[in-house]
């Protein structure tokens, strides 16, 4: 098993929209190369995701010299860890060969991220977690008078999770701006359509702006409308990106078809899946 | 307690800035609120919030902290137990969670207030340590002790009040080992918490009145279990007794039961502690614990029975 680098500067090339597509397009490839090693997967959650994380890791994330001038990101909807570990494999910060052994014993990589896994800054795989741990982090960071921002990628449904509430309560009140959220509003959660699971839980934009957050909503399959929204927020308060996203985007017959939440495609769907994934242009 | 914790956080947190204090929405004694004076910043009321206050701890601790995450014991744990959870114990980070009024101190308040399963709970995860003072010296005492415990630490209280037992204790408080407070040859009386007294007032008796020299041990470790220590005691004595204030599954008793059967003891052993049942009695926390048969004269009968 290769070993994963210690912290260094990472070196990103400046935001281009084009290149941040081109890499989904891989990481997708990546995702359904995985989807063949094991008999299950959160395929569809991942792809939804997928314009959402990389934009942070390839835009939005400052790095510094140490860690503590170095942005961070958390995936609250730790079940699309596939999108994160895609990009952290092309980053360099973990090796090929863990996702290669993607929920393998004796490898470190399963269905859900892992603090203490490089790379990963919180585990999370329980929804409702990773944005009232980031309003502690983002705490301790303004004791400490660090001016770093803390990005993460929430799922729709986690929204319906009460702690999600408090944290978002409670950030504002303790005068917090380094945050940032970006909800992957692919409006569905295991078993159907969220907005009609919860039908009164929407709009959303104004419930936020209620609570004391900027919020904005975007395409979330578009990274140059996401970096936008998030490059020109008003800096005195937390923001939320809500993402519209399609879950399972980019392969026709996944695309909000439920049942793509955890299952992986059989070897002529794969085919299937990969020629469409090749067919779109950037 | 209560005051000897505030106190002895107050000096901690004067001597180290990692220290934080996230509540909710109750606050400890007279050295919180010189803590929250002069350190305002490091002093967070999240509000009736439990969730918030672990996971905000939880965030402080990835970010190098020492998080104090203080309520009711009820609402410390209990209704934030997967914060508690995965937040603090899967990730193994320093968060402190003080419950106040473990057991079942707050007496009229309710079964909404009573901590009578939370050893179990806390015991059973994984990382976690559990600690339960006796009295006010020890309560200062482990609060400086579980500063430097890597984990999480569960810290139950009693509430305010209690007398101090071990001024005078033959042996001193050394964290993760169980200490004799009451010195006695012939019975000795395992026991944790503000129940204590109550085994203090026993072995006075049993030693005045049945000649039965007794010995007090507080438990204060419950995870980190000093097993060396109990296999020791178990076989030192004739007579073994276990007090808690505690649910019967899961706590102290248990425990003892199980290093007795693997070391073959065969000293007499009793474990009392609370009926498996909620309490719906009201009155002092003496008259609750009498409701489920921990009271003085009835263990004093039934310890001097078992031991001669």
């Amino acid at each position: 098993m290769s070993c994963a680098p210690e912290f260094a500067p990472m070196i990103v090339p400046n935001f281009s929209a084009i290149d941040v597509k081109a890499r989904c397009k891989n990481y997708r490839r990546r995702i359904l190369d995985i989807s063949q090693t094991v008999g299950a997967l959160h395929i569809a959650p991942s792809f939804s995701c997928l314009e959402l994380v990389a934009t942070c890791y390839f835009g939005l994330l400052k790095r510094g010299a140490h860690p503590d001038t170095t942005d961070t990101f958390i995936l609250s909807k730790g079940h699309g860890s596939l999108a994160q570990f895609a990009v952290l494999e092309d980053l360099g910060i973990i090796p090929s060969d863990w996702l290669d052994h993607y929920c393998k014993p004796g490898w470190p990589l399963a269905t859900h991220p892992d603090y203490g896994t490089p790379g990963i800054e919180a585990s999370t795989g329980s929804l409702g977690h990773g944005l009232a741990l980031a309003v502690g982090m983002a705490y301790g960071d303004k004791l400490r008078g660090l001016e770093r921002t803390i990005f993460l990628v929430m799922s729709d449904g986690e929204l319906q999770e009460g702690s999600v509430w408090e944290a978002l309560m409670t950030a504002p009140s303790l005068g917090i701006r380094n945050l940032v959220a970006l909800v992957d509003l692919n409006d569905f959660q295991s078993l159907g359509r969220t907005s009609i699971t919860l039908p009164n839980f929407y709009p959303m934009l104004d419930k936020l702006q209620a609570f004391g957050w900027t919020a904005t909503e975007v395409d979330g399959h578009d990274p140059e409308a996401i970096y936008a929204a998030v490059e020109g927020r008003d800096h005195n308060k937390p923001q939320v990106v809500l993402g519209r996203t399609i879950k399972g985007k980019g392969v026709s017959y996944m695309e909000n078809v439920p049942v793509w939440h955890y299952r992986s495609p059989s070897p002529a769907e794969y085919q299937q899946a990969l020629h469409e994934i090749e067919e779109v242009a950037l | 307690m209560r005051n000897a914790f505030a106190d002895a956080f107050y000096d901690l947190a004067r001597e180290d800035d990692r220290i934080c204090l996230v509540v909710a929405d109750i606050t400890a004694a007279a050295g919180v609120a010189s803590f929250q004076k002069e350190y305002p910043k490091r002093f967070v009321n999240v509000g009736v919030a439990e969730q918030m206050m672990i996971s905000m701890c939880a965030g402080l601790a990835l970010r190098g902290f020492i998080p104090f995450a203080y309520t009711i014991a009820t609402f410390t744990i209990y209704r934030p137990f997967e914060q508690v959870r995965i937040d603090c114990c899967y990730q193994n980070l320093p968060v402190r969670l003080v419950g106040v009024g473990g057991g079942v101190s707050y007496s009229t308040l309710g079964g909404t207030h009573h901590a009578q399963e939370d050893i179990a709970l806390m015991c059973a995860l994984p990382n976690m340590s559990v600690l339960a003072p006796c009295d006010p010296l020890e309560t200062a005492q482990v609060t400086r002790a579980c500063i430097s415990v890597p984990g999480p630490v569960y810290l139950r209280l009693g509430k305010a009040g209690e007398p101090t037992l071990t001024a005078d204790a033959p042996d001193p408080f050394c964290f993760g080992k169980i200490r004799t407070i009451r010195p006695g040859t012939d019975v000795c009386i395992l026991t944790y918490g503000p129940i204590t007294k109550m085994a203090f007032d026993i072995a006075a008796r049993l030693e005045h009145e049945r000649s039965l020299g007794t010995s007090v041990v507080s438990v204060h470790s419950l995870k980190p279990l000093d097993e060396e220590g109990i296999r020791s005691v178990l076989s030192r004595f004739k007579t073994v007794v276990v007090i808690e204030e505690h649910a019967p599954y899961g706590g102290l008793g248990p425990r003892v039961k199980a290093l007795a059967w693997d070391s073959g003891a065969t000293c007499r052993l009793q474990t009392f502690a609370l009926k498996d049942d909620f309490i719906h009695v009201y009155g002092t926390h003496l008259e609750l614990l009498k409701a489920h048969g921990l009271d003085s004269e009835t263990l004093f009968r039934e310890i001097a029975s078992i031991a001669s």
